[in-house]
């Protein structure tokens, strides 16, 4: 049944209906309400989860590290300052194979400090180790959390999974989304299935030890084995998903018009709705436009990427935040998928939307205006007074 | 209390904590490890601190824990265990285990008082059930003796060095205990590594209750101290001989010290044959410092004994 809620809602609405063992989590803008709604869940009775109120973002995900090694379902939310405090201990989920899924509520980074949405913060846990997936609407929110939960917990992943979503533009919007039953969603989740937990007295195990250099370099390299897992894993899951909930999820990004697209767009998080309706406004004026919006980030789809833009002629890859002193890490990640080929668009980065800087129909109008003069490579800034 | 048969016969039955770790020759903390672990009859699963205890006892592919261990970071012991403690209530409450299992965190003076403080905080407020001992050595022993808020003033220590025109470390130690006491967690104590039956008496208290419990143990480093290598022992009953560290629990908000000595020594006796004191001895305005922690050790101990006195009387 459709309703209107929230992306904080619906992202809740989720996690009510995974019902993990534990939530431990750490209120910061945009993300509180998330909380909020769960500890309201809790106090009422609506979950057997045990909720822990951390005091800091860090001992949130030090908690969820404790809970899922002990063999427990666990899940979290975050933003921003919330993330950079806690990266340490994103690396070391990542690094002991925890499938904890966590929302991420984009917003920028300080300083200067902003609540508002940037994707300054994904960026720092790009390499975490961690799988990023990014949401364009709440709907799409709801259902990455669903289908999150699946591709960490696979017997070959056991990964943490990042679910961006825009903050306040997607967290803070009332939207109309459309829930699963409760029943269904715990059908698609299953139990989980924890392997070597510390709650297994019988059989103890060593988990988190040292590791020097005889050591150290293999145990990463295991790590990255995870990683290379995900691709198949997450199709599998979004195609059992896209038959229970009859939505168009096919890949690792949606590919919007882009068939016979001269000009394209890629991008991640919210924007894409922006874009797609400036695609439509010139398809009907005969342009051959199209759009590419990342869902599945880390790992990065490289070679399906080529094989989507490859006869495109140009592309502008859209990075919400710096990477200070080079392109945009999504525009590296796009134009270094394409190296090796001899037939290549001719690229443009353009940096957007930093610290909740709103990116309307006319900016994404300019990216196509100017992509037929402008020299690949080029860096721009888009909405910027200069 | 648990006497030393008691002990021995959980260990024949059961060795939790075995040899093989690299930890220095003369370190006291496997000696606490043991003691600790001996003192609880149920499972346990113990998280660790980044530390001395951490690195030498777990390098992949070894370990010398023969019951469920975590390692996570540095300053989250004590968030990590709550985590796993959280599960186990989660689990329990859904039928999915039976056993009663006891949750135990170990971490230094480092990743306690200074580094850990805050997630340690967090815990007790919550209401977490776990003990936490923390591995007093004071100072950062496993990077190379840096100071901590746990080493005692005018010790020499790598980041607080006895220079020509600083004698050591400046400032006082910060009360640990007393900050865990004043959370009303249902019990929390000081131990020494030199009175381990005392050390497993407390243990088993402690788990008796529900909650957050802490013991804090000195846990004497040769190697930081700059002390003989078997003095691990000695070092740290002199410590409590001298009122430097007293042995003493407050259970319910009730003070008691555990022992009293008959002849309090002179706080020379425990920093004489310590290399990080030795510069106290060697000038004039050294023996002025001495005298001052003389008078620091005398004041708190009369605090203390005031403290036990209040808090008996009701």
């Amino acid at each position: 049944m459709k309703k209107t809620m929230t992306g904080h809602k619906a992202v809740a609405e989720a996690m009510r209906q995974i019902e993990p063992d534990v939530v431990a989590v750490y209120p910061i803008t945009p993300q509180s309400e998330i909380a909020e709604y769960y500890a309201q869940y809790v106090h009422d009775g609506l979950v057997h989860t045990e909720l822990v109120p951390v005091e800091s973002e860090h001992s949130a995900m030090s908690a969820c590290v404790g809970a899922a090694a002990a063999g427990a379902r666990v899940m979290t939310a975050t933003a921003s300052q919330g993330l950079a405090l806690m990266i340490e201990v994103v690396y070391i989920a990542a690094s002991m194979r925890l499938p904890i899924v966590m929302a991420l509520a984009n917003r920028a980074l300080s300083g200067p400090i902003n609540i508002h949405c940037d994707h300054s913060d994904a960026y720092l846990a790009r390499d975490a180790g961690a799988v990023h997936i990014f949401a364009e609407s709440a709907q799409e929110a709801y259902d990455w959390m669903i289908m999150a939960q699946r591709i960490a917990e696979h017997e070959k992943v056991r990964l943490p999974v990042v679910v961006n979503l825009d903050g306040f533009t997607l967290t803070h919007s009332v939207q109309v989304v459309e829930p699963l039953p409760d029943e269904e969603v715990k059908r698609f989740v299953g139990e989980f299935k924890p392997l070597y937990p510390l709650l297994d007295v019988d059989n103890p195990s060593t988990w988190g030890p040292f590791a020097m250099p005889d050591y150290y370099f293999e145990l990463k390299r295991a790590q990255q084995a995870g990683m290379e897992e995900v691709p198949a894993v997450f199709l599998e899951v979004q195609e059992e998903y896209r038959k229970l909930s009859g939505r168009p999820y096919r890949g690792f990004f949606e590919a919007y018009k882009l068939d016979d697209a001269e000009r394209a767009i890629v991008i991640m998080g919210s924007t894409a709705g922006t874009a797609k309706v400036v695609v439509d406004e010139l398809r009907k004026q005969g342009e051959k436009v199209g759009l590419l919006k990342v869902w599945l980030w880390r790992p990065f789809p490289r070679e399906e990427v080529v094989k989507a833009l490859s006869h495109v002629d140009r592309v502008a890859v859209l990075d919400r935040a710096l990477s200070f002193g080079n392109m945009g890490a999504l525009y590296l990640d796009i134009t270094s998928a394409f190296v090796h080929q001899d037939r290549r668009p001719g690229f443009v980065n353009y940096i957007y939307g930093l610290g909740g800087r709103d990116t309307t129909v006319d900016h994404i109008h300019q990216v196509f205006e100017e992509l037929e003069s402008a020299r690949p490579g080029e860096l721009r800034y888009l909405g910027l007074r200069e | 209390m648990p006497n030393v048969k008691v002990l021995a016969k959980r260990e024949e039955a059961q060795v939790r904590f075995t040899g093989g770790h690299s930890l220095c020759a003369g370190c006291a903390e496997p000696m606490v490890v043991r003691t600790v672990l001996n003192a609880i009859e149920e499972p346990v699963v113990v998280a660790n601190a980044t530390g001395c205890l951490e690195v030498a006892t777990s390098r992949y592919p070894t370990t010398a824990w023969n019951v469920p261990w975590i390692h996570s970071a540095f300053e989250n012991a004590a968030a990590t265990i709550a985590g796993v403690e959280a599960a186990y209530k989660a689990l329990r409450r859904a039928g999915k285990i039976q056993k009663r299992i006891r949750f135990v965190a170990f971490g230094g003076d480092g990743g306690t008082y200074d580094i850990g403080l805050q997630a340690l905080s967090g815990a007790l407020e919550r209401g977490h059930d776990f003990l936490y001992i923390c591995l007093n050595n004071e100072a950062y022993m496993n990077t190379g003796v840096q100071r901590s808020s746990a080493t005692p003033k005018c010790a020499s220590a790598t980041t607080s060095p006895a220079g020509k025109a600083v004698p050591g470390k400046p400032q006082d130690r910060k009360d640990l205990t007393e900050i865990v006491a004043a959370h009303n967690v249902p019990y929390v104590a000081q131990a020494s590594v030199s009175h381990l039956i005392d050390l497993a008496g407390k243990v088993e208290r402690a788990m008796k209750y529900e909650g957050p419990k802490l013991i804090n143990v000195l846990s004497t480093c040769p190697l930081g101290w700059r002390t003989r290598r078997d003095s691990a022992i000695p070092m740290a009953k002199l410590a409590v001989d001298t009122c430097y560290w007293p042995l003493y629990e407050v259970a319910e908000g009730v003070y008691k010290i555990n022992y009293k000595p008959k002849e309090k020594l002179p706080i020379e006796e425990w920093l004489k044959p310590q290399g990080r004191f030795r510069h106290l001895f060697k000038s004039e305005e050294g023996k002025k410092l001495i005298a001052e922690l003389q008078e620091a050790v005398d004041r708190n101990w009369q605090r203390l004994l005031r403290k036990e006195q209040c808090s008996q009387e009701g």
